[in-house]
Order: structure tokens, then sequence, then C-alpha cells
């Protein structure tokens, strides 16, 4: 916590390559650097297929990249870091537990005794819009629900830096607007260093202090845009939507 | 265009036991028109679509097409869903084929009408290839292909384009209405993006929450190609938004 103002997660230089059957080498993630300081909303954008996920992954510790260094607070990267947490596309609910077990369950794992964890937990799952739906279970749930409590979940288990790889992916486009405006409703509440990974530049935008723009496959860092919309931002503004204009020019087309 | 109707539905109506989901909806879609369709989330939108399509029986109601009653037997209707389906098991060309040769079309018309998609929608490099080689954008184009090739009666899409990212979404938007432009098709377009819906319509119809009538109608009369941060394109956004925001 030396760097409370500072520079949280600083990426340099990474690659990655993976190898076909046939040993054929395909380079997805090609020199890729960019900091993330601290309490910041930052937004990883770029089209379908590019390496995100992988860019994310070698950030949480959960791959092994091929070059470069991942500084966390100044240390190495080389594992899973418990100061990281992670929201995924798919929620990974727990289908036979209800919505507080599945909540609770970061804490519940390191030992956390149940007065404390509970209390945590019901907080989030307030803040998150689902009291009340404590005992539900993930199939009484609709698709934005359940996403909230994927929210929750990663919420309670406090982590540091909450990394989150296209959320809301799978919703429909209603249903992704109430839930950017939910995480921007959060944010605003509770500050946190976030990451947060789409392929969506409207949503990019509606929520980021900052924007990377990812080239199409191999990734490589294109552009980095400060985005100094007052928020509450809305969508329709001549400014939004001139922003958009320019950052989906600048955007490649994967088809 | 013209201003003969081809689709005309006359009080529609729909319940699954008591769940009242629809409610005496009525319109017509004239011949070649680009209909949308918007309504909140969970407002029966693909009920709707369903009895359009007569995947299920309305409760009372009916659907002429020509003047008759909708009936796929007799009338050429088309699909295209948010999940491509092209036939895993046949190339992108016997993909665009297969609804052609279903009703029988001679073997010189199927050639020259594939050719023509194929043309249009830049399939060449992946004529001969199958669906799982593709990404999911260009197995989408192919089942939109596929359905314009047939000049359905009607040609229903329920949100086809659900989840591309805004960048794709508009190539492929503008795809559909080359082939809508080419064709003189009729279209039913249903999607929960409204801003899709503009781009897109040359007509909206905004449908309420369950059960479902149609709240207002809203005339889209914007040159194309559509500049999505036009002024007027945001006024007429921002009018549907508020019509249905629950969000």
């Amino acid at each position: 916590m030396e760097q409370k103002t500072g520079v949280r997660l600083s990426v340099n230089n990474i690659y990655k390559t993976f190898y076909s059957k046939s040993d054929e080498p395909h380079l997805v993630v090609d020199n890729v650097s960019f900091k993330v300081k601290e309490n910041e909303f930052l937004v990883i954008l770029g089209p379908g297929n590019c390496g995100k996920t992988v860019i994310l992954n070698m950030i949480s510790g959960l791959m092994e990249r091929d070059n470069g260094d991942i500084e966390l607070d100044g240390e190495n990267v080389t594992s899973p870091n418990p100061k990281m947490g992670m929201v995924f596309q798919k929620m990974g609910l727990m289908p036979w537990k209800t919505v507080m077990e599945n909540v609770e369950i970061g804490p519940k794992m390191r030992g956390v005794n149940t007065k404390e964890r509970r209390e945590k937990a019901a907080y989030y799952i307030n803040l998150v819009g689902l009291g009340g739906f404590e005992k539900s279970y993930p199939h009484q749930l609709s698709g934005g629900m359940k996403q909230r409590v994927g929210i929750a979940r990663a919420y309670t288990n406090d982590p540091e830096i909450l990394i989150m790889d296209e959320p809301f992916g799978q919703l429909d486009a209603q249903t992704r607007y109430n839930m950017q405006n939910e995480v921007a409703r959060i944010t605003s509440q509770e500050k946190r260093t976030i990451i947060f990974v789409t392929n969506n530049i409207e949503e990019a935008l509606y929520l980021g202090d900052r924007v990377i723009l990812l080239a199409e496959c191999p990734a490589r860092v294109k552009e980095i845009y400060n985005i100094e919309l007052q928020r509450p931002r809305d969508m329709i503004a001549p400014m939004f939507l001139k922003l958009r204009k320019e950052i989906s020019n600048n955007t490649d087309l994967a088809l | 265009m013209s201003n003969k109707n081809k689709i005309e539905v006359k009080n529609l109506t729909k319940y699954f036991d008591k769940l009242h989901v629809l409610d005496d909806v009525s319109f017509n879609v004239r011949k070649g028109e680009f209909l949308c369709v918007v309504g909140p989330t969970g407002c029966g939108k693909t009920t709707f679509l369903n009895l359009l399509t007569r995947l299920i029986p309305p409760t009372s109601g009916d659907l002429f097409i020509d003047g008759t009653p909708a009936d796929p037997k007799v009338h050429n209707l088309a699909f295209v869903f948010q999940e491509p389906s092209a036939m895993p098991w046949l190339t992108v060309e016997k993909n665009l084929e297969f609804g052609l040769k279903i009703k029988g079309m001679p073997k010189d018309v199927i050639k020259e009408r594939v050719e023509r998609i194929i043309k249009l929608l830049g399939l060449e490099e992946f004529r001969n290839k199958y669906p799982h080689l593709l990404s999911v954008s260009s197995e989408q184009r192919t089942v939109v292909g596929r359905a314009f090739a047939i000049f359905p009666d009607l040609l229903l899409m329920d949100e086809p384009y659900g989840q591309m990212d805004i960048k794709m979404r508009y190539y492929l938007e503008d795809e559909v209405i080359k082939l809508w432009k080419e064709f003189d098709s009729t279209v039913v377009f249903i999607t929960h993006n409204i801003e899709e819906a503009v781009y897109l319509a040359e007509r909206i119809l905004i449908l309420s929450n369950k059960p479902a009538t149609i709240k207002e109608e809203v005339i889209v009369d914007l040159p194309r190609p559509r500049d999505f941060t036009d002024p007027k394109f945001t006024e007429i956004r921002r009018h549907i938004t508020e019509q249905i925001k629950w969000w």
C-alpha cells in the first residue's frame, strides 16, 4: 500500500505467442504496455478475438507471459494474487448455492467468521440492488441479476484491484445499460481500482476514466484516451457521440 | 416504394394460460418496407415474432400476406435469429442454395441468385468453407444472405446482431440495407437496441410492457447512410428511449 496515490499496476512490454498443433507460431499480444493508477477506472477496449482476455490472464497471474514485466505495487506478478479479483463474462455462480452463499464464498474460504462475512456480503448484495434475494438460487434470477451476484461476490472478496472481463457481453442492450448505470453508481459510492475489458465503445466511454484502445490481433496499444466527460454521462450528448465516432474510426474491423 | 400492404396483422392476441403477453395488436407492413419493432426487455417481443412466423398459434387475431391468411406452405417466410444457424454440414455456398433447393427452383436461377449474394456480401473466399471455420459474424452474414436469397414475402429478424461490437454491427447493418434495397424485400426487424432501430428502419413500432400493445409508431425519414451523431437522429433516439426506458 506504499503507493496509495500513484501507480498500482504497471505492465511493460509484454508478449504472448501461442503455437498451433503443427508448431506454427501465432503472436497474440505484441509489446503491450500501460499503467493503472490508484482508484482509476481503466477500460481496455478492443474488437472481438484480439487477445484482451489473454492480457487479463497474464495480469492476474493465471497465464505466463513470454516476455516483459508486470508489477503490482512494485512486485513482480508470477501467480494469482489475492489483491486482484475477477468478474467473468460467464458468471460461474454455483447453482446449488443461494445468492448469499455465492457472495460470501471468498471470505469464507479465507476463514473469516460467519457474522463478519455475512454482514459484508449483505452490504454488497444491497449495493447491487438484490436486497431480498439472499435466499434465491441462481436459476430463479434473470441474466442481469446473476451478473449482479457476480459483481457483489467480487466486491465482497475485497480485492484492491477489480478486474472485469466483458461482464455484460451476454446481456441484451437495455439490461446492459441498466448494469452500466449500476457500475457507475457503485463506483461513485465506493472508489476502487478497476480494470474493465469490453468490445463496446459506448460502454467504454460511459464508464472509463481512461480507455486503452487495442488493435486487432495481435493486440497492441493503438491509442490511449483520457475521458474527461462529466459524470453522470449522457450517451446521447453531442460530445459523447463525437468521441465515440472518433474512437470508432480508429478501431479495426474484425470480420 | 409501393403503398400496397404486403402484410396485414389484425387484432393479434396471445395468452399463455393466464399470462397475457400480447394484447390486440394490429398493423400493416407495405411491400418493400423496413419495419423495426422495439420494446422494453421482457415485453413479449419474441412471442410477437413467433406469432408472425407462425411458430406458435395466436389465441385470437390473424395474419394476412397479400390478402390471404399466412401459411408457411404457401408463402415464403424467412427468419434470422440471434444465434447464427448456418447448417454445419453444408459449405457457405450450399447454405445459400438451401432454401432455393427446398422451394424447387430451377438450377440456373439458384446459381444466378447465389452468385449475386456471394458477390454482394464479399463471401468469395469463404464459399467452399464450412461454418465452423468462420467467425461468428461471417456465419451470420451467410445466414442473412440465405434468408434474402429465397426472395421472402416476409423476412423476420430477431436481434441478429445483438452480441456484435458496435463497429461490426454497423458494418453488418449496412449490408442488410444493401440486400434489402437490391431485392426490395419486406423486413420486420426486432431489437432491444434503439440506436440500431433508428439506423435501419423506415418506421418503428414501439411496444408497451406486457401485455404488449403498440404504444406508438415513429416514422424515420432520414437520408441514408445515416449518422448516429446527427442531431435529427439523436432526437428520434432520445424520444424512443424515453418511451421505453426502465433502466
